[in-house]
């Protein structure tokens, strides 16, 4: 299966990147633009069949290693 | 004073620490390559040093708090030798849970690269006794990740319980209230963003870092 992984800060951590990115976008004419977030997306294949068994082996990664609960959450898809 | 320097492939400033623990107290100081499972019996200090272990990817920090040396790190804080973790150092501590906290991208978004005027606000801890009655102090910074950041009752309780060790008298990078180094529960370990390995001889521009180094030898 693959797995798709979401990483973004969590909300209340500032996100300089997306606010430097927003401020471009509003310099550009989009003032309509808010809230930019900026995060990164981890693809990956996992040896599973079964969604949920891949799903809970991706959360376990995300928490040891893919993601720091301190200043980030996640979101995970399986296909 | 018995001392160790973990090198990580990227840090680049191992020699930097060991150079500088050298000069400010006399000691020893033993390189542990980040791959090793064991580390020297009878160690008063072990840095881990700055620089961008593992090329900073993921988080800085993320895979060196992996590294196979850490397990025996973990085991010799638990026993209360000093650890501290400068710069990247500092990171990977926090990325490996041994203190609160994280290091997010600084505020203006600039790597930030020269000397900062610090409080100490504690004096009273085995990083710091040498400071006596100086309440200032100064160093370099050389981060581009170097704004601290933790939930406010982790503030809170780190500013309670005197676990505030540095402050920044002018904020160079969005830290949360100003913190530029903080120590565990058990106060033995140190995580500080300036560079004390860079101020330890007044050639330097300050001799201020040697005396965490100086410090720690005192308490050993």
């Amino acid at each position: 299966m693959k797995a798709t992984v979401h990483v973004f800060l969590k909300p209340g951590v500032l996100d300089v990147q997306g606010k430097a990115v927003e401020s471009a976008l509003h310099g550009l004419g989009w003032t309509g633009v808010a809230d930019v977030r900026f995060g990164r997306v981890i693809e990956f294949g996992i040896d599973e069949t079964d969604p949920a068994a891949a799903k809970t082996e991706v959360t376990a990664m995300c928490d040891r290693l893919l993601a720091n609960p301190v200043i980030e959450s996640y979101r995970i898809e399986v296909a | 004073m018995k001392a160790a320097v973990v090198i990580f492939p990227g840090s680049n400033c191992d020699r930097d620490c060991k150079v500088a623990i050298e000069r400010s107290t006399g000691g020893s100081v033993r390189m542990i390559w980040h791959q090793e499972t064991a580390i020297p019996d009878g160690l008063d200090l072990i840095v881990l040093p700055g620089g961008f272990a593992h090329g900073d990817y993921l988080r800085c920090g993320a895979m060196a708090s992996l590294s196979p040396v850490m397990a025996a790190i973990r085991a010799a804080a638990g026993r209360g030798v000093a650890v501290a973790g400068i710069c990247n150092g500092f990171q990977i501590l926090c990325e490996a849970g041994m203190l609160p906290g994280a290091l997010l991208r600084n505020v203006a978004l600039k790597y930030v690269c020269k000397p900062v005027a610090l409080d100490v606000v504690n004096s009273q801890t085995r990083f710091t006794a040498a400071f006596g009655d100086r309440r200032h102090a100064t160093m370099p910074v050389g981060n581009g990740e170097g704004a601290y950041f933790a939930e406010e009752d982790t503030l809170d309780r780190l500013e309670g319980d005197g676990r505030v060790a540095f402050r920044y008298r002018q904020n160079p990078n969005g830290s949360a209230r100003d913190i530029a180094g903080i120590l565990s529960e058990g106060g033995n370990v140190l995580g500080i963003m300036p560079h004390p390995d860079r101020a330890f001889e007044a050639e330097l521009g300050s001799s201020d870092g040697g005396l965490i180094f100086q410090s720690v030898m005192a308490s050993a």
